[in-house]
């Protein structure tokens, strides 16, 4: 065997694959549960911030600055070193209830943290987005400021960053992985473990699919999202 | 004073109003007086101050000096609730301004339910008799972006209506729409006025500010250059800057 034939055999092994597809599927399991929790958490923190960062007024003026305090820190720090934080860190700190959760909890915590940051600036940018003679005309009727925000700004928003914002989401399902260096055995983990043992990579490759599969399915989706608001908007030209 | 009554009567007193954005002042002490049920239009050439005024009458801007008087209410002295005085004063803008995320119906009756809290088929009904007024009735299901310019207008006109304010702001409602979609909006407008609604209009259509108002304002840097009714002004007008402004318009056309 020349080395080109010992890689593939190596990686390529359909043998290997079909054993270690059980194991890691096992393991998937929990990733699919951290992704689906952790987004829908994200979605409505993220909102939240979003909001607080555009509260006009010198009053809010402490608040918004949390919120870019907040977003600074969590964009610009390796999501590792934020599991490892809050993986080691808040059990550490025999705090009663937030130490005694599971490693997947603190998992899901995580990307939460993280995530918001990002879908923060997302939504920023979509409220930012909607011209401000809406919020005008909204006022003007008499809509208070909130009234304006829920029923006028807000949908608006939304439906435009919708496909950045399941961009992120892709990104997210994938990071699931990176919190296995907490101790969660997810598929990414199980698939080393099961490569360690085996000998050969196989299992990372059934990891790999898993991941691509799940992700496929959301990024022609926001292919098409995209592609519809383009036909709509120039529709709206003619 | 004029036929729009003295100051005590007036349903809108706007007195000796400044604003500047940044070092440009675009109001130097703005004085008009509109009684109830006074149609007025403010001409002038565009960034002479008519949109900043109406959005000053509405609050979308504040005022920096002097005082605005609505309905006996002081916007500018009193601690005023905003929203209350909005729902008093509706304001139709340039650019429609229609909310494209909701359909024709839903326009309409937005602030009705939300700010007024009427119960929502109460809303619906007295929604759909008003574009039924306008001939839109069948379009209330339709989203803004499958109307016409002047279908956008016209509804917005009536989601402005449909809080039954008691002024209505039109701030150059026909500026935005081909010509052949002006007249059905200054008809509706026509209708606003003989039914007896208290409005202020800035326009730069000429012919129609001459039939509909009874009292023309010319606002050039900021100020009311000059004021009467509108033969005075169309015929007759004393300052030579208004006499200007108007043959410019004319030799444009929009006289009609």
């Amino acid at each position: 065997m020349n080395a080109l034939q010992h890689v593939l055999h190596a990686f390529f092994n359909l043998h290997s694959f079909t054993l270690a597809m059980p194991d890691v599927w096992a393991g998937f399991q929990l990733n699919l549960k951290m992704m689906v929790i952790a987004e829908a958490l994200v979605l409505v923190i993220a909102l939240g911030i979003a909001i607080v960062r555009g509260l006009p007024g010198p009053g809010a003026r402490p608040l918004r600055a949390l919120a870019i305090a907040y977003t600074d820190f969590f964009r610009g720090t390796p999501i590792i070193i934020v599991a490892y934080f809050i993986g080691f860190g808040l059990p550490g700190l025999q705090l009663g209830f937030i130490s005694k959760q599971s490693f997947v909890t603190y998992g899901v915590i995580t990307l939460t943290l993280v995530y918001s940051a990002y879908v923060t600036e997302v939504y920023r940018a979509g409220i930012e987005s909607v011209h401000a003679s809406q919020r005008a005309a909204a006022r003007s009727l008499g809509l208070s400021y909130w009234q304006s925000m829920r029923y006028v700004i807000i949908p608006q928003a939304v439906r435009r960053v919708i496909p950045p914002l399941l961009n992120d989401f892709v990104g997210l399902q994938k990071d699931t992985a990176i919190v296995s260096v907490i101790g969660v055995t997810e598929a990414a983990s199980l698939a080393q473990q099961f490569s360690n043992n085996n000998g050969d990579f196989p299992s990372l490759l059934v990891a790999a699919v898993f991941f691509i599969l799940l992700t496929i399915p959301l990024a022609r989706f926001t292919d098409y999202l995209v592609a519809q608001r383009e036909r709509r908007e120039r529709a709206q030209a003619f | 004073m004029t036929e729009n009554g003295n100051r005590a009567q007036a349903f809108v007193d706007v007195d000796n109003v400044s604003k500047w954005f940044g070092d440009l002042q675009v109001l130097d002490h703005v004085s008009l007086q509109v009684r109830e049920h006074g149609v007025v239009c403010l001409i002038g050439a565009s960034g002479s101050g008519k949109s900043t005024l109406l959005r000053c009458i509405n609050m979308l801007e504040r005022v920096e000096e002097g005082d605005i008087t609505v309905d006996g209410q002081c916007l500018t002295k009193d601690k005023v609730n905003v929203n209350d005085v909005r729902r008093k004063i509706g304001i139709v803008f340039q650019a429609y301004n229609l909310f494209p995320h909701m359909t024709v119906l839903q326009n309409v009756v937005l602030a009705p339910r939300k700010a007024r809290r009427v119960p929502r088929e109460e809303a619906e009904w007295a929604a759909r008799a008003l574009l039924s007024r306008i001939g839109l009735e069948s379009k209330a299901d339709e989203f803004p972006d499958r109307l016409s310019g002047g279908q956008q207008q016209r509804v917005a006109i009536v989601r402005a209506l449909a809080m039954q304010p008691k002024l209505m702001l039109l701030d150059e409602i026909t500026s935005a729409l081909d010509p052949q979609l002006v007249s059905e909006v200054l008809a509706l407008v026509r209708e606003l006025a003989d039914s007896g609604m208290t409005m202020i209009l800035a326009t730069h259509e000429m012919a129609f500010a001459r039939e509909v108002s009874d009292k023309v304002c010319f606002l050039d840097g900021g100020r009311i250059l000059e004021e009467g009714p509108p033969e005075q002004i169309f015929s007759e007008p004393r300052e030579p800057r208004t006499r200007e402004f108007l043959s410019r318009v004319l030799a444009g056309g929009r006289m009609g």
